[in-house]
């Protein structure tokens, strides 16, 4: 395998790549010989600026940060009601969320980045978990574990609220209350959208995009905030 | 205790102002005359707090580093389950029940079946009684381990909380095995259990009873003489008993101050009589106490439970009463009365004569009441439980006054509530 160095600083056609019959080899040859160029400072201005904007900042660095963050959430030390105890089994030894850093429950809200709403959020209780997650610094990220402060669940009275009222959610995990599994299904899945690598949803991957039914107004022009019922109305009541 | 810390020789011209300010501290439990240390501070602790156990807020008054009042605030994760309660069938109402005290839910279930099983005067098969105390004794080696977990957390130990999770899981296992959930089961019904245990359970319990053991000896070999442990729990938060018998504390919390009031002993439920157990006492009423006498109760939880598997009667688990219970499932293809007991027990309901009952047991926090005031309808007229949490949450302030805050977390986790009993 013989690389010179006059095909490097040539036209993109003239570097041999994989796709143009160079070989796997090869072409990882080249890409580790431009590198060592770049980093004596070889390579020409125009060209090392075109190679830093394609490739470094915008691609590998946004992926590597995502990565990193993913794989060490640091969840807040926030425990509500039932499902707390269950969240309590995640850093434990069955699941072991060590395997996907998200194992160390940070005390405050600044040094977490995941807050878990384990458990039902009564009303007195919504104004402090919203200045908890506003104290989060950003990235940050909300799951709401369970069905209670995904939909009041089981209770559905005058005392509970759901979280989505008060504060944005990312991820819910159903269940009253759900398994840890089921936690941990829905940490893997906010890791896998933190990463950028979000599985479709069920209407991307059955072909059903714009199938959506919009209730009401919604998608009126200036219109800023949406309420789809009528007022009087109540939700399945 | 006096602190004062030898500094290295030939170090002492490099000591900066803050670290003879540091070196100056003394760690004397009355607090200095000087004016900025007198001044009372008043803090706010909680409601998101890792060591209130659950969203229990404080507001306490500090001079200096001494806690000179307390004022528990309660109220953040209010349900409104006993409204909820009024407006559901009576056998809907125990998954709501279940959820209040949510580390010892069998025992919410067994207390609201109970009381309800007493305004219907229909006798429980001694079959559901023995798998009920299985469960329920299950259930307390349960909240005790996850009261040891998080409370030696509290103390700076977090090797213990992995132990206890693991034979946590262990039980979740067995009542997974028993009822397909993990917690809140819904596996008391009025009238008996929802269903036998499977094949292979009662092996397994058994199996878990000895290990229990075993792991129990591990915890009390971590912690018994721990220096830490020791220096923080003996002679913190002591109270005596008649302080607590006035402030309606009961439970571990008055065994260990040497009151000996166990209403599985005194006014025994669900055949509690049919076995030989003991009940832990401590001497002095401090934390250390109460945590020797909720360690000794595992041992004991799992003494009952092997003799109710010894003598497990064979039997219905469940009454015969078809006004009450939902008839087996085979019948409902074959008999027409059986089908018209389910519609109506699945429509409406049963109907509970008029009349009110107080019924109480006792949980791992204590003296668990449910009273149940029946209408004549098919839904209650009112459910109201007497939470064991919220009336030792009473003995806050009178434990923690005078001693320093970190004596507070302790006391804290040693009283062990759980909000979602408290403020229900």
């Amino acid at each position: 395998m013989e690389v010179t160095r006059d095909k490097l600083h040539g036209d993109g056609a003239a570097v041999p790549t994989a796709a143009a019959g160079g070989g796997d080899d090869l072409g990882f040859r080249v890409r580790q010989l431009r590198a060592r160029d770049m980093l004596r400072g070889d390579i020409p201005d125009d060209e090392l600026q075109a190679y830093v904007e394609e490739r470094v900042l915008t691609t590998t660095l946004d992926k590597a940060l995502a990565w990193a963050r993913g794989n060490s959430m640091f969840p807040a030390t926030f425990g509500l009601a039932c499902c707390a105890i269950e969240m309590m089994s995640l850093p434990a030894a069955r699941l072991d969320s060590a395997r996907f850093g998200s194992e160390a429950f940070r005390a405050s809200p600044r040094q977490a980045d995941l807050l878990i709403l384990s458990g039902r959020v009564s009303i007195k209780m919504a104004p402090v978990i919203r200045r908890i997650y506003d104290q989060m610094l950003e990235p940050r990220w909300a799951i709401a574990m369970g069905a209670c402060c995904s939909s009041m669940g089981v209770f559905n009275n005058y005392a509970i609220v759901p979280a989505d009222k008060f504060m944005p959610i990312d991820v819910h995990v159903p269940g009253c209350p759900p398994r840890p599994e089921a936690l941990m299904h829905g940490v893997l899945k906010l890791r896998s959208r933190i990463q950028g690598d979000a599985p479709d949803g069920w209407r991307e991957r059955y072909d059903a995009v714009g199938t959506e039914e919009v209730v009401g107004d919604a998608d009126l022009p200036g219109v800023n905030a949406i309420n789809v019922f009528q007022s009087g109305e109540t939700q399945g009541a | 205790m006096t602190d004062t810390t030898e500094t290295p020789a030939g170090a002492s011209a490099a000591i900066s102002d803050y670290r003879k300010q540091e070196e100056s501290i003394t760690l004397s439990s009355s607090p200095a005359t000087d004016a900025p240390d007198t001044e009372l501070l008043t803090i706010n602790m909680g409601p998101h707090h890792p060591s209130t156990h659950g969203v229990l807020r404080l507001i306490l008054t500090l001079e200096a580093e001494v806690v000179r009042d307390v004022k528990p605030i309660i109220g953040y994760v209010h349900t409104g389950i006993e409204k909820t309660a009024e407006q559901k069938a009576y056998w809907k109402v125990i998954p709501v029940i279940e959820r209040m005290d949510y580390v010892s839910y069998y025992f919410n279930a067994m207390a609201y079946c109970g009381a309800v099983e007493k305004l219907l005067d229909i006798e429980v098969p001694a079959r559901a009684q023995y798998l009920r105390v299985i469960h329920l004794e299950l259930n307390r080696i349960v909240s005790h381990l996850i009261w040891l977990g998080t409370s030696a957390i509290d103390l700076g130990a977090i090797s213990v909380w992995w132990y206890c999770f693991r034979e946590r899981e262990t039980i979740l296992d067995l009542f997974e095995m028993s009822s397909g959930q993990r917690i809140h089961t819904r596996y008391f019904q009025v009238g008996g259990v929802i269903e036998d245990v499977p094949r292979g359970w009662v092996e397994r319990v058994r199996r878990f009873t000895k290990t229990m053991r075993t792991r129990a000896d591990q915890y009390a070999a971590l912690l018994d003489k721990n220096e830490i442990v020791l220096q923080r729990l003996r002679h913190t938060g002591v109270l005596d008993a008649d302080t607590l018998l006035d402030l309606g504390v009961t439970g571990p919390l008055l065994r260990a101050a040497g009151n000996p009031w166990d209403l599985r002993k005194a006014a025994p439920y669900s055949s509690y009589d049919h076995f030989a157990f003991r009940i832990p006492v401590g001497a002095t009423g401090d934390n250390y106490d109460r945590y020797r006498v909720r360690h000794a109760e595992i041992y004991e939880s799992c003494d009952i439970i092997d003799q109710a598997l010894d003598g497990l009667p064979e039997g219905p688990f469940i009454t015969e009463d078809r006004k009450v219970a939902l008839p087996p499932r085979h019948e409902l293809a074959t008999s027409m009365e059986a089908l018209i007991h389910h519609f109506k027990l699945v429509t409406e309901g049963f109907r509970v004569p008029p009349g009110e009952i107080y019924y109480p047991i006792e949980s791992p926090r204590g003296e668990l009441g449910c009273f149940v005031r029946s209408d004549g309808s098919s839904k209650p007229a009112r459910v109201h439980m007497r939470d064991p949490s919220f009336h030792n949450l009473q003995m806050t302030a009178p434990a923690t006054r005078g001693s320093y805050i970190a004596d507070l977390v302790a006391t804290l986790a040693m009283i062990d509530p759980i909000l979602g009993g408290v403020d229900r």
